[in-house]
């Protein structure tokens, strides 16, 4: 009980920031944990513009080429989300609160 | 659909056998020079559609073609202009110009849901003969390291094209 209190206490102090990258038109990794108040960095490391896009409307990140961009989560859930420019791009972002 | 099929069939065989026959494997510049005019017909292509179609879903998959060949193609430049390599107009270029000039003109004459139609069967049968061009000849034949890297990733960008090309034909049966 003490143990999980205190486990709760330093998770929740430190949000992490957590890497998805985009390459050779691939998601990697196709599914990410996460928690609210991470930051996702996105890395486009093709020459195209890439989005990162939830289905359920909650985000829509455009990623120029060889660029990072950075999403911090706001909203807990499993998110289904893909590339608009290349609709076969699928990812799964599981955010805890 | 014979008729694109017949398109399809001629493409392949100009990009993979009938004009490269003649000779040996292309040479780097007519390799730079063949990709880089497969990526302007394709542009050429999604304008045409763009100008004509109402649907979003083509809509969205012509801009994507613009978006992506533009890019592909300007790294091609950019590499062939650091290796200090000029593309060399050959025959197999000038076929695909010519068929591709041809396809345009057919396109021109169809509206609505038979444009529609039309067009993404189309980009469904040129992407699969540039990709098998790509991978049976283009790329085995390139001897630069670069262009040879250039050309595997436009192959992974120009399958995805495929198959989102086949994703929005499925949609508009």
């Amino acid at each position: 009980m003490v143990t999980a209190l205190t486990l709760g206490i330093s998770v929740s102090a430190h949000a992490a920031t957590i890497q998805i990258s985009m390459e050779n038109m691939v998601i990697a990794p196709l599914e990410t944990s996460a928690k609210v108040g991470d930051t996702i960095e996105w890395i486009n490391k093709d020459i195209l513009l890439h989005t990162a896009t939830a289905r359920n409307g909650d985000w829509d990140v455009v990623m120029p080429p060889k660029k990072t961009v950075t999403l911090v989560l706001k909203k807990a859930g499993t998110i289904d989300y893909y590339c608009r420019f290349h609709p076969n791009m699928k990812g799964t972002l599981t955010v805890a609160p | 659909m014979f008729l694109r099929m017949s398109a399809a069939i001629a493409a392949v065989s100009l990009l993979s056998g009938a004009a490269l026959a003649q000779g040996a494997k292309p040479s780097d510049p007519q390799i730079a020079h063949i990709a880089y005019t497969a990526g302007v017909i394709d542009v050429a292509a999604a304008k045409q559609a763009l100008a004509k179609t109402s649907n979003k879903d083509v809509k969205s998959f012509a801009e994507d073609m613009v978006r992506d060949h533009e890019a592909v193609n300007k790294q091609a430049l950019d590499l062939v202009k650091k290796l200090k390599v000029t593309p060399e107009d050959n025959d197999t270029s000038k076929s695909l110009s010519k068929n591709a000039t041809a396809k345009l003109a057919e396109l021109d004459k169809l509206k609505g849901a038979d444009f529609d139609k039309a067009y993404v069967a189309n980009e469904v049968a040129y992407h699969k003969a540039v990709d098998s061009a790509l991978e049976t000849t283009l790329i085995p034949s390139a001897s630069n390291a670069e262009l040879k890297s250039l050309l595997q990733t436009g192959l992974k960008i120009f399958q995805g094209h495929e198959q989102h090309a086949e994703h929005v034909a499925a949609g508009l049966k």
